[in-house]
């Protein structure tokens, strides 16, 4: 049998810069590389000497996609060194903020990035010509969720209203009142992305992966997003500080992306997969039923079909968002009070892309001594990669120009954010 | 008929946000669309044109031996050239490692500090070669990018202008938080942009569109300093994302021991 090689040397439609390498000898996949060359930025060494509370626009630059998980994740874990606990309205807003990102973060991924995948198109762009109505959806809906993030962040890229303690200035009832008309479009709008990305033709690949996410305790049954334990679905249940336990990055040559890995057991797997499928009992009833309607009947484990999940927990973030716009009340002060003292904070939030871990030590005039990220994408790194053998190792039949294509969308299942995980995405195929 | 221009997006070291306010132009895109040709756009598309291209937008900073080589290759098939943010206009964030030893920040992230290649400055695009135009901000202002983009199309000068925040603040009507007590604000010597957001959200300006022209921050740390702000204070307010621009730099520097 022919050997081959499928290489990719700058992968589209995801964010940041990588490849993707695929070596093949008498029919089986000998090496399945996702590599990252996205250059360093030293966050973690350039945090070190810095003051608590520049955590937060720091480390948003992180990345342009999702800066609102690293303030979220940032913040949480100075206030878990400083003692102090954010609760009341002004917790529901950090909610309502991460409901816009997760609109914002997932909408462009459905219709501009993966969609074209499905539907045969190089981009949303040429898609357009064929499905106008479709992508000028997808653009509405983006723009609410960046609606979302601008009216409680300040802007969409790199917020600057999130403060360790709460916000910097609080919106009134009538400014969020305002966000509920064109909410109210694109709940309905997601609920037809639902029915859209359910209709689509799906590759069998189902895969026997550990699930994290994180979970919330019994007496706050909720979707996570801000707080919760470290669970899997392989059993592991902890609290955020063990994560350092249980948890070990790996530098290896081909990646300036660090690569994750459970110690126990190696490779898992993070983002709207491994939440829908630890926390689906969190969902409201109609939601799941709108799930169940799209064919995820019981634990869905066919990363293709990520893009329906996707289209769910928008349709969560629709909801969620109306909710808290429901029943807020502006709080008496923006943010509680917070004065430096000495210690280690742990914190993790459920960015778009999955769990994103942060620790800092501090000194007793609050300056960072140490800190420690762990971006979704380095998670999703060894199971991308796994993923890649065992696709490619199944549809080896497929010409070049196929079997590419369809590795690459086995990438961006993963939505994988490279300017993140370095703290992206070329495919190589190898003749050997 | 007459062949629209070709666009082509490139990225350096950078957090992808800058290119990510072309697709957050959400109203304006499919417009935009009809009157340039995206030719080169990784993250929107897999469809790759050959150049040379018409318009290049530049993101990110030079960090690499590599990139420094790949820059001189994109200036040579673009026409005309533009950077975009921060890390193409000074360096961005990661150009804080200028003030440090990059050898001991490797060893900080990575375990096995031969697997990383980088090089011991981050610079901007403009260090390099020849850079058409500017545009500043972390992140840039996505209404400032269509501008440019309609300034390219129509063949004249872009309209931003290079005063400071202080102008958008008052024309806004907002109080002045320096006059006020307030907390330190860089207003006075930050490039305008932002339409003065951060004072508008009772906090000090923090520098993201990095110094107007002719700034005065000496003037600035003066009265801070005698306000009782300390240099250890001063010196992390010049250093975030628009750290290694000149003024800021030098400022920084005067107030290291």
């Amino acid at each position: 049998m022919k050997n081959r090689t499928i290489k990719v040397d700058y992968l589209a439609r995801v964010e940041g810069e990588g490849s993707l390498y695929l070596k093949t000898k008498n029919g089986a996949v000998v090496d399945a590389k996702l590599k990252i060359f996205e250059p360093p930025r030293f966050f973690e060494a350039f945090l070190r000497g810095r003051a608590f509370t520049e955590a937060p626009d720091i480390t948003a630059r992180i990345c342009g996609i999702c800066p609102v998980a690293y303030q979220m994740s940032a913040v949480h874990a100075m206030e878990n060194a400083l003692g102090i606990t954010v609760d009341g309205q002004l917790r529901s807003l950090r909610r309502l903020l991460y409901c816009g990102e997760w609109i914002e973060s997932h909408v462009l991924h459905i219709y501009l990035l993966h969609a074209p995948d499905f539907l045969g198109h190089q981009d949303a762009i040429r898609m357009a010509k064929e499905f106008p109505d479709v992508v000028k959806r997808g653009l509405r809906m983006k723009k609410l969720g960046n609606a979302i993030v601008t009216l409680v962040g300040g802007r969409e890229i790199h917020p600057i209203n999130v403060k360790v303690g709460g916000f910097y200035k609080l919106p009134s009832r009538a400014e969020l009142g305002a966000l509920t008309e064109e909410l109210t479009w694109a709940r309905d709008a997601a609920r037809e992305t639902i029915t859209l990305t359910a209709s689509l033709t799906f590759p069998e690949f189902d895969q026997d992966y550990e699930f994290v996410a994180l979970r919330t305790d019994d007496a706050r049954p909720e979707y996570p997003m801000n707080e919760g334990r470290i669970v899997s679905s392989k059993g592991l249940n902890i609290s955020v500080a063990q994560y350092d336990q249980h948890f070990a990055e790996e530098h290896v040559e081909h990646s300036n992306a660090l690569h994750s890995a459970i110690k126990e057991r190696g490779s898992y797997f993070v983002g709207p997969l491994a939440r829908f499928n630890l926390n689906r009992d969190r969902l409201p009833s109609a939601i799941d039923k709108a799930a169940r309607a799209a064919g995820l009947t019981g634990k869905c484990t066919n990363p293709f079909k990520s893009i329906i999940v996707r289209a769910v927990e928008t349709l969560y973030a629709c909801e969620e968002a109306l909710r808290i716009i429901r029943e807020y009340e502006p709080p008496a002060k923006p943010a509680v009070a917070t004065e430096p003292k000495a210690g280690t904070g742990y914190g993790c939030t459920e960015a778009p892309r999955g769990i994103l871990y942060h620790r800092y030590m501090l000194d007793a005039k609050g300056i960072i001594l140490d800190a420690k990220i762990v971006p979704p994408t380095s998670q999703n790194q060894k199971t991308i990669e796994n993923d890649l053998r065992h696709f490619a190792e199944k549809h080896l039949h497929l010409n070049d120009e196929q079997l590419t294509w369809q590795c690459e969308q086995a990438v961006r299942n993963y939505d994988p954010c490279i300017s993140c995980a370095t703290h992206f995405l070329t495919l190589t195929r190898e003749q050997v | 008929m007459k062949r629209t221009p070709t666009l082509a997006v490139w990225k350096f070291a950078s957090c992808d946000g800058c290119q990510l306010s072309l697709l957050d132009c959400e109203a304006e895109l499919l417009a935009v669309t009809e009157r340039l040709t995206i030719a080169n756009f990784v993250e929107a598309s897999r469809e790759v044109l050959k150049g040379p291209y018409d318009l290049s937008l530049v993101e990110g900073s030079i960090t690499t031996a590599h990139d420094a080589e790949r820059i001189h290759k994109i200036r040579r098939i673009s026409k005309t050239l533009i950077t975009i943010g921060a890390c193409a206009t000074a360096g961005g964030i990661q150009a804080l490692r200028n003030f440090k030893d990059v050898k001991e920040f490797v060893s900080i992230v990575y375990s096995t500090p031969a697997y990383i290649e980088t090089l011991s400055k981050s610079t901007p695009i403009a260090n390099h070669v020849y850079v058409d135009f500017e545009l500043h901000g972390c992140p840039i202002n996505k209404n400032q990018l269509l501008e440019v983009v309609n300034a390219y199309l129509n063949g004249r000068k872009p309209n931003i202008p290079a005063y400071s925040v202080c102008v958008e603040c008052k024309r806004r009507g907002i109080v002045c938080g320096l006059v006020a007590a307030g907390p330190p604000c860089l207003g006075p010597v930050t490039h305008a942009g932002c339409d003065a957001l951060c004072p508008s959200y009772h906090r000090g300006c923090f520098g993201c569109y990095g110094p107007k022209e002719t700034p005065n921050t000496g003037s600035l740390t003066s009265w801070w300093k005698q306000s009782g702000m300390k240099d250890d204070e001063l010196l992390r307010l010049f250093r975030n994302f628009n750290a290694y621009a000149d003024a800021f730099r030098k400022e920084s520097e005067s107030h290291e021991k």
